[in-house]
């Protein structure tokens, strides 16, 4: 028996004058529906400034176009989505189309949220309106001349967007087709892991072929067995979502934040089925690597007996669940390798969960290694072990460590 | 139970924050009162700073010749290898006595003084690097006086030994400083300059830790646990690596 | 002016292990807690990483890590003579600051206390008669047993994945173990480190005479280990750079690397650093603490007010804040009267060196609790019969370290500097071994703290002062152990040895050991002890203290083991006594 709860009351005491547009009662369940798809799509994570009110929007979004700032999505009338009705929220997510007609910057994934169905998009609305309104009205973005015309974004669209509600598949299961919907649905891992075209638009022919975004390198969630999810099994890759870490690797910078906001409160049955659906993702393998220079190997060889063998242990196999394996480690072998470089240049901590609390962290190397000891020790963790990856430049580090030092929060 | 202040969980950690890789860092501004989570930051090392080599920030030439000099007689050269002169010691000791150690920065430096028992530890005022000025001076005025007009630096090394047992028994009186308190901190600062890392400006080329077999700034000894009794011949390295580092083209 | 804040159902003055401890245990319990660190935060990747941590000059010599005297010390003198000087620099001891304390910087050595030392004063009378405790000699037993501790104990070593070996599994001695400890009820979490080449030699020499070695109990990570709370270690790599120094791969056990990624995640703990607590406010009967004032980086006064408030600044501290705050009746060793201050105890340690000719000892691989131990000549482990005192310790072979500026050992009649300095530091660097005791001491009426009447700190209050000698009682008894160490360096046929025993007074300069304890001691009696067997205070009971501060004296180990039991036992009680019926557990 359903029961419905009338919400109004805890509406009206959040604040969210809004709200009171709702011509029906919302249903509790919807709400919790909502809120775990919020937490699916891990709208917190842009919509929110660092110790910001939550989804009061603000946050600087750094694309290769310029720096757009998210927007408000509490139920305040004036600076958020409060005066919205429910089918402009769904054409929004949808359409990627604003109230007034305005073209939304894929910057916010309307590409993979148009595959949420609309009961799921109206769900999400209502969780929205049930959180504090809050007054806070987003800076204009700033992108280079001329895509500031949002106009533009109709080409776009038309060239690169793919409108249109998750299709089953009827020849895969339904833990299959769960899967596929959270992950190129609200998920949108694409959006990080698939590579862009020169406009910022998905190769999709490429899709979760790994991709360089803010400085890191989204690693390649094929099956492949060295760059990929090949050796991860299907429990693996649920427990790494889960709890931020499995035997083979820990989860840190950009993705750290993303176990810890977002796929960390999914449902165990609902993480299964992203790993089923990962699972099935045809392995592209890799281009075959260049044999390294034997100086770059014997000075990296050095300097991982000196300095990283502690803890990622001589024979590279690290302590499981705690340093990360550099043997047979995918990440480690990505083709590009900003996250390898940026790891030793910053250090990197592995994201805390109630599972997993221990922040294992490593520590920064910028300030002791140079350039071309840093990409000696890089080359030879990824050409170590069975490994086999590009050889790492001393220019690359140096344009990286420049890049870093000049990014501003 | 009255509610009190407790900083909200930050939701967002410093995932795009700069990677500054300075060496002396800090933590975010909210860093004093932490709750939610355990604090970090990438690009944050309180990692030591180096010595920037060359020429004396503190010494003056006449102490640098008395430094030279006396610690070629502490740790000299000899067949077994470099001693503290060609480890760079005086530039060591130069570089201490300019910085915080100098200073006597985290010694309680507070009034009344007076001296107690030798239980009683280090009563004296003068920091080390007032110690050090007044002592060597004191010194130089003793040589010049004890063997005509010669300061340390110029004598003869069977004097020198002579000059600083003396130091070391207390026999010598200096005017304006203690001689057994120079001599042991200025022996100390001596060993600590051989066998410091190169950093700090000692111990040049690891020489130091040659000498004795010492691997220096190692960290992981775990396939060498079970080698008992054996001699492993680990070449040191040092906080800024070792020239097996740099790759040969 | 002190701004007045929120009040909170505990505070925690200090943040070192005892505060983790309590921390985590009364945040379990729902309670709101706010621990006041006076120095800073620090953590492994940042403050002591593999990639820096090697440094022996800023971490031991420049005292990096330590309590810095400029800040605050104590003033000290051998006995009521001497005028007391300021310690102007740390030597004999390295208190901690900062977050996790001295436990950042410990070796981690971890023992437990010995039945008969909980009782050591009827126990020796017993055995030996009253003569065997003269006047002056004014131990006490603790008003707590072994047998009430060993749950706690367990706790501890569970938190800690201690390794080692037990001697002792309910009743059934264990081969291999410690055979003169009391009872545990199961094994140590992990099994003992592998032994490096100086201890396996010192324990083939220790059994041929007869003796039973046992691994020193220790929490460097022999595994990877994950406790009870989650919280996961690593294994240790003996990097030889452990005790004065932070871990830099998370296989020491502290705060950081066993408690606080569990316990800063909750919503009811808060943690202020850099903020220093000047005194506990008591209220117009001076039978109840109300708030702590502290004062910030910049100078700023605060009020925090709390139902509950506990001391866990070190032993130093948390006698010096009771007298400053005027919790408890200051001690005065002339007349015997009083409590705070009394039965300050430390350790009396020395060493017997062993040169080899042809050994390779490389006592650079090493760890902080790394070695074997032999625990005949500990406690009441043997016949005192005729010898004049009471008390023992431990003799152990560690290899904690080859650190070149600390450790290059020279034999008898080396001179200290010059070139035949040189050549014996060289030939023998490489093959030398120590052996170490480590030895009671028993309280004595004039070994005290109080206030100095001439020295403050930075902020104006009287430094407190240490009044300290050991007695014929620590002589007889650390000559004693040295002789028996002898014998047991002799059976490891050294080309040489060389003999360093403890002579003369106390003095504050060398390093021994950070093992001051006393100065508020736990009993049954008001009149002669400043702290209940719960460790609450007798005269304000909502305030407890923790730490070695509650020693009435100080046994032969290693005191950590027993300050973490014990905190364990106090949160214990907290939970299941006193916060169902504030007020004093035990009536006078």
């Amino acid at each position: 028996m359903h029961k419905h709860y009338v919400i109004a009351a805890a509406v009206v005491l959040a604040g969210g004058f809004g709200s009171l547009a709702l011509a029906k009662e919302t249903s509790f369940e919807t709400v919790q529906k909502g809120k775990y798809l919020t937490q699916a799509a891990d709208c917190v994570a842009c919509h929110t400034v660092e110790n910001g009110k939550p989804f009061a929007g603000g946050r600087a979004i750094e694309t290769p176009f310029g720096t757009i700032y998210s927007a408000n999505i509490t139920p305040d009338r004036e600076t958020g989505i409060g005066a919205w009705s429910d089918d402009e929220f769904y054409r929004a997510m949808h359409q990627g189309i604003g109230p007034d007609g305005t073209r939304l910057y894929p910057a916010f994934p309307y590409p993979y949220f148009t595959k949420m169905t609309r009961e799921d998009v109206l769900a999400v609305r209502a969780y929205l309106n049930t959180i504090p309104a809050v007054n806070n009205r987003r800076p204009d973005p700033k992108l280079t001349w001329p895509l500031g015309y949002r106009a533009l974004m109709r080409g776009w669209n038309w060239v690169f967007f793919q409108e249109g509600t998750f299709k089953q598949n009827s020849e895969k299961s339904a833990e299959w087709n769960r899967g596929a919907y959270l992950v190129e649905g609200p998920g949108h891992c694409g959006a990080c892991h698939t590579p862009k075209n020169t406009l910022g638009g998905d190769k999709r022919s490429n899709a979760l072929e790994g991709n360089q975004i803010q400085h890191w390198f989204a690693p390649k969630l094929d099956n492949d067995r060295q760059n990929g999810l090949g050796t991860w099994s299907v429990d693996e890759i649920a427990e790494y979502l889960k709890t931020g870490r499995n035997r083979h690797s820990g989860a840190t910078g950009l993705m750290g934040e993303v176990v810890a906001n977002s796929t960390s409160k999914l449902d165990d049955a609902d993480l299964h089925a992203i790993a089923v659906y990962l699972k099935d993702v045809t392995a592209v393998t890799p281009e075959k690597a260049i044999q390294p220079e034997q100086a770059q190997m014997d000075a990296g060889k050095a300097i991982f007996a000196d300095s990283c063998a502690a803890c990622h242990q001589s024979d590279g196999k690290g302590v499981p669940h705690m340093f990360p394996p550099l043997a047979a480690n995918a990440n480690a072998q990505s083709s590009d390798p900003t996250s390898v470089m940026r790891v030793i240049l910053e250090g990197a901590r592995t994201v805390a969960t109630d599972a997993r609390p221990t922040p294992s962290s490593m520590p920064a190397y910028g300030w002791k290694l140079s350039d071309a000891e840093i990409a000696a020790v890089a080359t030879y963790v990824r050409n170590s072990w069975g490994n086999a990856a590009n050889a790492v430049t001393p220019a690359q580090v140096k344009s990286l460590r420049g890049a870093l030092h000049a990014t501003t929060q | 139970m009255a509610p009190h202040n407790i900083s909200r969980r930050n939701i967002l950690s410093a995932g795009l924050a700069v990677g500054s890789a300075s060496a002396l860092a800090h933590l975010p501004s909210d860093a004093k009162t932490i709750a939610g989570e355990m604090p970090w930051a990438p690009g944050v090392a309180n990692a030591p700073q180096s010595v920037t080599p060359g020429g004396y920030q503190f010494l003056s030439t006449n102490e640098a010749a008395f430094i030279d000099a006396a610690i070629s007689r502490l740790i000299p050269e000899d067949e077994l290898g470099p001693g503290a002169r060609e480890a760079g010691v005086t530039t060591f000791i130069d570089r201490q006595l300019a910085g915080s150690f100098g200073a006597a920065e985290t010694w309680y430096m507070q009034g009344p003084w007076g001296g107690g028992s030798k239980s009683q530890g280090y009563q004296t005022r003068l920091t080390p690097a007032q110690l050090y000025r007044a002592a060597i001076k004191a010194i130089d005025e003793h040589c010049h006086a004890t063997f005509s007009g010669k300061s340390f630096a110029e004598l003869q090394p069977e004097q020198q030994d002579q000059i600083l047992t003396g130091l070391e028994k207390g026999e010598i009186k200096l005017k304006g400083a203690e001689a057994v308190t120079f001599f042991e901190t200025f022996l100390q600062n001596t060993i600590e300059g051989f066998f410091s890392d190169p950093i700090y400006g000692g111990n040049r080329e690891m020489v130091g830790w040659k000498l004795i077999g010492f691997p220096g700034a190692r960290y992981d000894y775990r396939p060498y646990v079970a080698k008992h009794g054996e001699k492993l011949n680990l070449p040191p390295v040092g906080i800024k690596g070792r020239a097996e580092w740099t790759p040969r083209s | 002016m002190a701004r007045k804040l929120p009040s909170a159902d505990v505070v925690l003055v200090g943040f070192g292990w005892t505060g983790a401890i309590l921390g985590q245990e009364l945040t379990d319990a729902g309670l709101q807690v706010v621990a006041i660190e006076r120095g800073s935060w620090r953590d492994t990747p940042t403050d002591f990483a593999v990639t820096f941590a090697q440094d022996e000059l800023r971490y031991y010599w420049r005292r990096a890590l330590f309590q810095q005297p400029a800040r605050e010390t104590l003033t000290f003198r051998n006995n009521a003579t001497e005028t007391a000087l300021p310690m102007r620099r740390l030597g004999s001891f390295l208190p901690g600051t900062g977050v996790g304390g001295a436990g950042i910087h410990w070796n981690g050595m971890t023992f437990r206390f010995l039945p008969s030392d909980f009782i050591a004063k009827s126990h020796n009378t017993q055995r030996y008669g009253a003569d065997a405790v003269p006047a002056d000699m004014t131990i006490q037993d603790w008003g707590v047993t072994y047998d009430e501790l060993e749950p706690y104990y367990d706790k501890f070593e569970y938190l800690c994945g201690i390794a080692g070996k037990a001697g002792n599994i309910k009743g059934k001695i264990q081969d291999g173990g410690n055979p003169f400890e009391g009872a545990r009820s199961r094994d140590y979490p992990t099994p003992p480190m592998d032994m490096v080449y100086g201890p396996t030699l010192f324990a083939a020499a220790a059994k041929e005479l007869g003796h039973r070695p046992f691994p020193g109990p220790s929490a460097n990570m022999s595994r990877a280990y994950t406790n009870p709370l989650g919280v996961q270690l690593a294994p240790c790599t003996y990097c030889g750079f452990c005790e004065k120094y932070g871990c830099g791969n998370y296989s020491k056990a502290s705060a950081q690397t066993t408690i606080l990624p569990v316990l800063l995640r909750k919503d009811n703990f808060e943690l202020r650093t850099e903020s220093e607590v000047t005194k506990i406010n008591l209220d117009s009967s001076g039978k109840r603490a109300v708030s702590v004032t502290y004062v910030d980086a910049q100078g700023q006064e605060y009020e925090q007010p709390a139902e509950l408030i506990i001391l866990c600044a070190y032993q130093l501290h948390n006698v010096r804040l009771m007298l400053l705050s005027g919790i408890g009746m200051p001690y005065d060793s002339a007349s015997g009267v009083g409590v705070v201050g009394k039965n300050y105890g430390y350790q009396i340690t020395s060493s017997v060196d062993v040169f080899f000719d042809d050994k390779f000892i490389n006592p650079f691989i090493g760890a902080g609790s790394l070695g074997m131990v032999v625990d005949e000549f500990n406690g009441d482990n043997f016949d005192h019969t005729g010898l004049g005192f009471i008390g023992g310790g431990y003799i152990a072979g560690w290899n904690t370290n080859g650190r070149p500026i600390e450790t290059h050992r020279t034999p008898q009649g080396t001179p200290r500097w010059g070139a035949k300095w040189k050549r014996a530091v060289a030939e023998n660097y490489l093959k030398s071994f120590s052996i170490s005791t480590h030895g009671a001491v028993m309280s004595h009426r004039t070994n005290a703290l109080d206030l100095d009447p001439t020295y403050r700190d930075i902020l104006g209050r009287p430094l407190m002062r240490m009044t300290f000698d050991f007695t014929d009682n620590e002589h007889r008894m650390s000559d004693y152990l040295t002789d028996r160490a002898a014998e047991i360096a002799k059976a490891m046929q050294p080309r040489e040895m060389k003999v360093t025993k403890r002579t003369g007074s106390y003095s504050i300069v060398p390093y021994q050991t950070t093992h001051n304890t006393g100065g508020a001691i736990m009993g049954t009696d008001p009149k002669s002890s400043a702290i209940n067997r719960y460790l609450q205070s007798w005269d304000v009971p909502n305030v407890f203290v923790m730490g070695s501060t509650a020693f009435p004296q100080n046994p032969g180990y290693n005191p950590t083991g027993t300050v973490g039991a014990l905190a364990y036992w106090a949160a214990d009680a907290i939970k299941t006594q006193y916060m169902k019926n504030p007020g004093p557990l035990v009536q006078a």
